[in-house]
């Protein structure tokens, strides 16, 4: 297998507060890795250390052997990873459609002339990519799919989940972070939701993801290698039988005595 | 086509036309009263019935012929009040502060990048059509490097405003605003307080300063400066509604509304602000230099942080983003205020206080914004 991803002794600060202390973490193309952790063990720090939404104080981050810790959120895209948001992050007064097209940037021609003038052309490429968002929204729920271009803030919570999701993947993304896709959904939503996630890795089985979640059975069905923080430090590693057997994971995490 | 949409639309704009040729006219304050009444009444009645319906999806989409009404509703309220020079100048001053708020929509509406100095870009128009006036330059030059001025000072003061967050970047466009007009004040090559004469522009080797006449029609010179100021909103309006719809149209919308979100999807965003903001001052430059022109003559009073005040108080009432808003809000703002005299200094109480209401009830405006469609696009 190749490595796709790998983290090195990363560390953030804010303030006196170590969130990430020396985690170290390597991810091979076409795997699922699991986050697991208690509330502030810092899970969600280590995606915005990665997509570069804050400041490394130690460490290293590299795609295919590239260092890009330390780079902007807007060139970590380049590489190829996209992730969505714990408490989503979308353009409430935009279409379903806009949203999600939005994700293909690297893709879109952004010419002033090609925008402006030359409108024939922009409609052709309006078709193709309404065509690809059309394509992947179908995949996860038909009546999504019906309601492409209603604007967001009539959706609810689930469809804009399933959103940002399809956001993520339209980019065609190398590595997907996965922020908690399941929060506020019912066990049988959540199901079907992973299920539709899968699918789709289906046609493109090189691309890696990593993925919080607080469901144990999701992650036991879908992740293949769980990694356990707690105050920012790695304290398991493994698949996820042998993770949960892990006498200190039951009593930090689970709760066990 | 759709015959209904059609008729009910075309309806609703000789509606338009006809209620802007009486409030030009009007002479006596309970005209003036009487016509914001109807204006009223008919924005409610319509927002609420089919026709508007009709229109409003007319409106947003961007390969229909509608755009053209613009034009032919202004020649027809031009033709209409042909002679009368106050009249014609306030309808030549209202697509000018269109043109401006254009601008301001790219600026604001679309990247949600305030600009509080809005008259100060204006005011760079003009003074450059003043001090290139009497150097032999073609007018349609002067108007263009009025924009290329205040595009490229906008770019200077840009710098610190990416630098800054909300409201301290309100805060320096605010500043900027200040300083120009102190900067004017001060500045004898530039006439000082008393301001600069500014040479009237001319098409093609003929002066604007004569009015068009055949047979029986003789019309003011300042018909000319409407057509003018039309032919520049309408060119404008063009390419801003493509941007508006066009994939910068969406990047400038996702930056505005998430800086973290673009940001992680790789857009730009500061790059996009300064586009924006760039390209606005460029419009309301041009936007200035026209008016300097119009006038024969600009000073700094022309250029208060009031004066930037009121631009954007039209964009606020109008509908933030939406350029069809642009020329009903202009003329609620540019016209009534000079129509109300009878009630003296107390007209900027009552305006103060509809910004006011709008701002606390309704937000969006008159006409809000409309969703981007691509509905025509795809064959929907």
């Amino acid at each position: 297998m190749t490595r796709l991803f790998s983290a090195k002794d990363v560390s953030v600060k804010f303030g006196g507060l170590q969130a990430l202390d020396s985690l170290s973490l390597d991810i091979n193309e076409g795997t699922i890795t699991g986050l697991i952790g208690p509330n502030g063990s810092g899970k969600t720090t280590f995606f915005n250390a990665v997509t570069g939404l804050c400041n490394l104080s130690g460490g290293q981050v590299s795609i295919d052997g590239k260092e890009i810790g330390g780079l902007p959120a807007r060139q970590i895209y380049q590489f190829g990873v996209t992730r969505t948001f714990q408490r989503s992050r979308l353009c409430l007064s935009l279409s379903v459609f806009d949203n999600i097209v939005i994700g293909r940037q690297n893709s879109l021609d952004l010419g002033i002339f090609s925008n402006l003038i030359r409108r024939r052309q922009f409609n052709q490429s309006v078709r193709e990519n309404y065509e690809r968002v059309h394509g992947l929204l179908r995949a996860f729920s038909e009546p999504l799919a019906q309601r492409i271009f209603d604007p967001l803030h009539r959706l609810n919570m689930i469809d804009r989940r399933r959103i940002e999701v399809c956001r993520a993947l339209i980019a065609e993304p190398r590595l997907l972070l996965l922020d908690e896709p399941s929060a506020g959904m019912t066990p049988d939503e959540t199901r079907e939701f992973m299920g539709d996630i899968l699918n789709v890795r289906k046609h493109n089985p090189r691309m890696s993801i990593i993925i919080i979640e607080h469901e144990m059975d999701i992650m036991q069905r879908v992740a293949e290698h769980c990694v356990v923080l707690n105050y920012g430090r790695k304290v398991a590693e493994g698949t996820f039988e042998a993770v949960v057997a892990d006498p200190w994971v039951q009593e930090a995490y689970l709760g066990a005595s | 086509m759709n015959p209904l949409r059609v008729v009910s639309s075309v309806a609703i704009i000789a509606f338009a036309v006809v209620w802007t040729i009486v409030v030009l006219a009007a002479e006596e304050q309970w005209q003036v009263g009487a016509a914001l009444a109807v204006a009223a009444v008919a924005i409610v009645a319509v927002s609420r019935m089919k026709a508007g319906a009709e229109l409003a999806s007319l409106l947003t989409d961007s390969g229909s012929w509608v755009v053209w009404t613009i034009p032919v509703a202004v020649v027809a309220i031009a033709v209409a009040i042909h002679e009368d020079h106050f009249q014609l100048m306030m309808l030549a001053s209202v697509l000018i502060y269109g043109l401006a708020c254009i601008g301001l929509t790219i600026q604001f509406g679309y990247a949600g990048v305030i600009n509080f100095a809005g008259a100060a870009f204006f005011g760079v128009g003009g003074y450059t059509a003043a001090v290139m006036g009497s150097t032999g330059v073609p007018s349609l030059l002067i108007l263009l490097a009025g924009g290329f001025m205040a595009a490229l000072i906008g770019s200077i003061i840009i710098l610190p405003v990416l630098r800054t967050q909300g409201h301290y970047a309100a805060l320096i466009t605010i500043a900027f605003g200040l300083l120009f007009r102190s900067f004017l004040e001060v500045n004898p090559a530039l006439g000082g307080p008393q301001g600069l004469k500014v040479e009237g522009a001319s098409v093609a080797g003929h002066s604007l300063l004569n009015g068009i006449t055949f047979g029986s029609f003789e019309a003011s010179f300042y018909l000319n400066y409407v057509l003018l100021a039309l032919a520049a909103f309408t060119l404008f309006f063009l390419l801003a509604r493509n941007l508006e719809k066009s994939w910068i149209g969406l990047n400038l919308d996702a930056v505005r509304e998430d800086t973290v979100g673009a940001s992680v999807f790789g857009i730009n965003v500061a790059g996009w602000r300064i586009f924006a903001f760039v390209v606005g001052n460029f419009l309301i430059g041009v936007a200035g230099a026209l008016f300097a022109m119009m006038q024969n003559f600009i000073a700094p009073s022309n250029f208060t942080f009031s004066d930037s005040l009121l631009m954007l108080s039209i964009i606020v009432l109008g509908g933030i983003g939406n350029l069809w808003a642009v020329l009903p809000a202009a003329i609620l703002v540019v016209v009534f205020p000079e129509k109300l005299q009878g009630i003296g200094e107390y007209r900027i109480l009552v305006f103060a206080i509809l910004v006011v209401l709008f701002l606390r009830f309704r937000l969006a405006g008159l006409f809000p914004r409309a969703i981007r469609q691509f509905r025509r696009e795809v064959g929907q």
